[in-house]
């Protein structure tokens, strides 16, 4: 994308690589290598997302996911939040509550961002918007490396 | 909990859908229900079950959030994502659409009538309320925009009696106004809740009302001097905590037998009594009926039929919408 960087050196992460196949394994969909709509690299390289911060309980059919701006500051907090919702939504059956929440202490307006992206008429209305779902589109779609 | 509640029918009413709403009218013969494929299906009882008589369409260019019936029955109003609003009227068995009111700036999340159907009231995602005056020949005035909330107006609901008039909002809030000299104005700001506050619900009374948050939690509020001019004081009285697991979208109060009956974003209906020897002002509600998997999915709306006591109809996110009956252990 042509816009500017926010984090133009962001330090790297390795990819945890090909996971090992669990009965259990309704999470797929973050690990998908997406784009964060402003880097090259993929949430996961960016350790924006880890496995260690996807909560998936089969049972109650909930998964939880934090995820981490690259800086505090990061414009595309909302975003990001939006496209891994917008995943997940897209990828597990309709049973599961999902919930998508900053890590906790990383982003200035963390409260603020939580509590747009649990609105779910917030949601709904953003997503009826083409040129944004355009974008969570854009940051979704990806080349596999 | 001895009371249950009883499952009387479930259909299919916004396929591949979500369901956000759905309203009796003032007789309890119809239906109305709207939904994210921007249609308002009507529903009326042929035998033993609900079939859908009418599917309104054409009125709204995105998701139709709330519909509303006036007080005669007479007309329908649909309040949409697309910024506007539609009036409704009955012909026979037809809805025509008789008027647009347009001026909010984005998503209309609510639309209500006034018990005397001479006035309605429209709340937006652009954190306004605005009162519309109809007059006989059908047309609609704004004859005020209030902006007491500092974010999205999520819906607006009527006192049952009087001119008198509330709102829940994302700042967390609810706010009532009431008209003096030609003018509406905030009366009262009612701070307690810890998120959205997604609905209230005035109690048949209507000395106080019961409102439902993002926060799991139901409080109960009473009013001292609420047919007096000036500010008007609202106390929390009650809360309940502890009984939902997730945001709770709906309340409503039964004007019929007195219970209330929240839906959760857990996919659960509870329908929760008041203890009648307990003190007015310290209130004690308990849950008298529960269905934990009363949808698949999110329950986003709970309305009693307003004529047969107990019965209720509840809507979801997989497009369903339910019909219940209360049965009371003690009735």
């Amino acid at each position: 994308m042509s816009v500017m960087l926010e984090n133009e050196n962001p330090v790297l992460f390795q990819r945890s690589g090909a996971r090992l196949w669990t009965a259990a394994d309704e999470d797929e969909g973050v690990h998908d290598p997406s784009t964060t709509g402003e880097h090259p690299l993929s949430l996961e390289e960016l350790n924006v997302v880890e496995q260690v911060r996807v909560q998936v309980n089969d049972e109650d059919s909930t998964v939880g996911i934090e995820f981490t701006p690259t800086i505090p500051h990061c414009s595309m907090a909302t975003l990001i939040g939006l496209s891994i919702k917008v995943k997940l939504l897209r990828s597990l059956p309709e049973r599961f509550k999902i919930d998508v929440h900053i890590t906790p202490g990383t982003h200035a307006s963390e409260d603020a961002v939580n509590k747009q992206l649990a609105d779910k008429e917030r949601v709904a209305a953003a997503l009826e918007n083409s040129q944004l779902l355009e974008v969570v589109n854009q940051c979704l779609s990806t080349k596999n490396p | 909990m001895k009371d249950a509640l009883v499952l009387v029918e479930r259909f299919n009413a916004h396929p591949d859908s979500r369901c956000w709403h759905v309203a009796w009218n003032p007789t309890a013969t119809l239906m109305a229900s709207c939904g994210g494929d921007r249609a308002i299906r009507i529903w009326g009882k042929e035998g033993d079950s609900w079939k859908c008589l009418s599917v309104l369409q054409d009125g709204h260019q995105r998701t139709v959030r709330r519909v509303a019936w006036s007080p005669c029955g007479t007309y329908l109003a649909s309040a949409s994502f697309d910024a506007t609003t539609c009036i409704w009227k009955k012909k026979n068995d037809d809805f025509e659409c008789l008027t647009t009111l347009e001026g909010h700036e984005n998503e209309v999340k609510c639309v209500t009538w006034a018990p005397s159907g001479n006035l309605l009231a429209t709340c937006s995602r652009d954190k306004s309320v605005w009162v519309w005056e109809v007059d006989e020949e059908d047309e609609y005035e704004c004859v005020t925009v209030i902006n007491s909330h500092t974010q999205d107006v999520k819906l607006v609901v009527w006192h049952p009696t009087l001119e008198l008039l509330a709102s829940a909002s994302y700042d967390n809030n609810i706010c009532v106004y009431k008209e003096e000299d030609d003018d509406w104005e905030c009366k009262a700001t009612l701070e307690g809740h810890a998120s959205t506050v997604w609905s209230l619900t005035f109690d048949p009374s209507g000395q106080r009302m019961a409102s439902c948050s993002d926060d799991r939690t139901v409080k109960i509020w009473k009013c001292q001097n609420i047919e007096g001019p000036g500010d008007m004081s609202w106390k929390c009285v009650c809360t309940l905590s502890g009984f939902h697991e997730r945001s709770v979208y709906d309340i409503a109060w039964c004007r019929l037998t007195g219970a209330l009956v929240t839906a959760c974003g857990d996919d659960g209906v509870r329908v929760f009594k008041e203890d009648p020897s307990a003190d007015p002002d310290q209130p004690v509600f308990s849950l008298a009926a529960h269905v934990s998997k009363a949808h698949s999915q999110d329950v986003n709306c709970v309305a009693w039929n307003p004529k047969e006591g107990g019965v209720l109809a509840t809507c979801s996110d997989n497009g369903e919408i339910a019909i219940w009956k209360y049965q009371d252990d003690h009735e």
